[in-house]
Parts: structure tokens; sequence; C-alpha cells
């Protein structure tokens, strides 16, 4: 594989005797084009993840849902278990009666979202996709979309926004602060946060995991501090701790994002009255 | 003579208006990460059949009190 600015940068940090090292920051989130061909600047690392998560996971359910075999065999098995973790354990505790129209969104959403978080600690991508803000944010988007349609089709316009700004059973008073609130909550917070919250993750996750990384080779490979040299386990071995603790983060980050999807569908689909 | 130039100690400026933010951002999802699992806990102790409806909201609670966190973790870097 061709190296990347990331690679060489810190290559020469990491070979440079003395006080070299460069620390991992926002830049190093930035990828360069693959191919030098004039139509396809476009195509760098993430996107390619992301191009290739999308292909996954249409396989993924695609293949498990063709044999519909009555005593399902391994991987038919093990697709029904997503699935139905996704359409039992959230879809249906948290939507309710309805929930059956939403579980393919759902579905696809944990799909995507748990994926491409993997892809942070895979061995030869070791890039989380999401932790580019524009990623989550254009699901977060998706979301957002979603449950304004379904509050919308629900309640009509400005049905559904006055339900949303004037919950029932609340004294008259406290109306003056929530209507706003919840205005805005509704139509910027909550889609902003949703996405913000898994960028943020998986660029901490990321960060700390190249920090750790990164820092350990320089301590390795230095020429000045035998003591530096000696104590670089101790670096590797909080990245492979921390690599550990960013599965964790990752899977449950995306059981937050179809969890906080579900309950604002559930919250639209309520404001019939 | 000490002229009121030379008196004057120059100091190298320590970047720490990133990370300052982001201490400053990260000790109220501290506490409140620490409440949520704590009455999780409580919760769990007194009753563990209650651990399958309250596993799901101890997690939600902590990711929506950790986005807070985050948050001031991005401010830290623009």
């Amino acid at each position: 594989m061709t190296p990347t600015v990331l690679t060489v940068a810190h290559a020469a940090s990491v070979t440079a005797s003395g006080p070299g090292f460069v620390a991992p920051g926002p830049k190093d989130f930035v990828y360069p084009p693959l191919f030098d061909t004039a139509g396809l600047q476009w195509l760098n690392k993430p996107i390619l993840m992301f191009i290739i998560s999308m292909v996954l996971v249409f396989v993924f359910y695609y293949l498990g849902a063709r044999k519909r075999a009555l005593v399902p065999g391994r991987f038919q098995f093990a697709v029904e278990s997503v699935y139905d973790f996704v359409r039992n354990g959230i879809a249906k505790d948290v939507i309710g009666p309805e929930y059956a129209r939403f579980v393919p969104f759902l579905a696809t959403l944990f799909g995507a979202v748990l994926i491409n978080n993997i892809f942070g600690i895979f061995p030869l991508v070791q890039f989380p996709t999401f932790a580019r803000v524009g990623f989550p944010f254009v699901l977060a988007f998706f979301s957002w979309v979603t449950f304004l349609y379904v509050g919308i089709k629900r309640a009509g316009f400005v049905g559904y926004f006055k339900g949303v700004a004037f919950p029932p059973g609340i004294p008259f008073v406290v109306y003056f602060i929530l209507a706003p609130v919840e205005i805005l909550q509704v139509l910027f917070i909550r889609p902003f946060t949703l996405g913000l919250r898994l960028a943020a993750n998986m660029f901490a996750g990321h960060l700390l995991l190249v920090l750790f990384t990164l820092g350990g080779a320089y301590m390795l490979t230095n020429d000045d501090s035998l003591l530096l040299t000696l104590l670089s386990p101790i670096s590797f071995l909080a990245a492979i701790l921390l690599t550990s603790f960013e599965a964790l983060i990752e899977v449950l980050q995306a059981y937050i994002f179809v969890l906080l999807t579900a309950l604002y569908i559930a919250e639209a689909l309520q404001e019939e009255h | 003579m000490i002229t009121a130039a030379a008196a004057v100690t120059t100091t190298q400026t320590l970047k720490l208006g990133g990370p300052l933010v982001f201490a400053l951002a990260a000790i109220g999802p501290g506490i409140g990460i620490g409440l949520i699992f704590a009455a999780y806990i409580n919760g769990v102790a007194r009753q563990p059949e209650a651990n399958g409806i309250l596993r799901p909201l101890a997690f939600l609670g902590f990711a929506l009190t950790e986005v807070l966190a985050l948050i001031g973790l991005v401010f830290a870097f623009l």
C-alpha cells in the first residue's frame, strides 16, 4: 500500500533522534486521494472504506435472508441474531405497536454504524470512517428527516409543532421557557448531537490509539535515552488495552445511535394528541 | 539600573487553551456519569431482576451525558 501522508510524516519523526515527536492531531485525519487520475480526486481512503462498508451491509443482510430455511444454518443464524437484536431489543420495546415499518431502516443504520466503527480497529484499515464528521451527519440527517416526516404525517405540520412546543399537562407559565427549548431541540439540537456524538467518540478513540502507538514507536526507536526505550512497552500495552476499550465503545455507539433514532421516532409517533 | 523593559520577565507561551477547555468541560459529565451508574448499581443491587430494564437506560444516559464532554473535546481542537 502506498505510504500515506500520515505514515511518511510520522516515520520521519520516529526515525529522528531527539525531541522530534510530533503529537497526532486533527491533521492526521485528512487523507490524500488514492489515485492520481483527474476525475477521481474525491476518492480517498475513508470514502473507499465507506463504499466497502455499504456493500458489506447489503451483502450481509441479503445473503442471510435469501435461503429462509426454517432451521437456520450458521450464517443465517448470525444474520437473524443481529436483525432480532435491532427488532426486539430496540424497535419493539421503544417504538411500540407500529415498530415493523421502521425495522429495515434501523437495522441498516445499525449495520452501517457497526461495520464502519469496527474499521477503526480492524488490522489493515485502522481508521473509523465516522471520525470524519461528514459521514455521521449524513446518517443523523436521515434519522432527523425520518422522525420529522413521521411526526408531520401523524399530526399535520402545525399540529406536530404545537404538540412539540406545548406538551399537555404542564403549568402554563413553564411554556414560555419550554416551547423555544423544545422547538430548538427538535429542529437543531437532536440531529446535531446525534451526528456529533458518533463523530466525536470515533475521533477521540482514534486519536488516543494513534497517540499511544506512535508514542510507543517513538520511545522504542529514539537514540537519546535508554530509559525511554525500556519504558516503551507501557505505551504499547496502553495501545492494546485501548483497542479493546475502543471495540466496546464502537459497538456501544452503534447501539446508542439506533436507540436514539428509535426514541425520536417513538416520540414523534405519540404526537397525535 | 533596571529598566522597566528589562524588569518584565519573558514567559514562554504554553498552549494551554485547548486542553483547558476540555478539562473544564469534562467536570460535569464526569460527575453525571458517576451518578448515572451509581443509580444503576443501586437499582440492580436492590432488585436484580430489574437488570434488563435498567441496563439500556444506563447506557442511554451514559451516551447522552458523555456527548457533552466530547463536544468540549472537539472545541479543544478547533
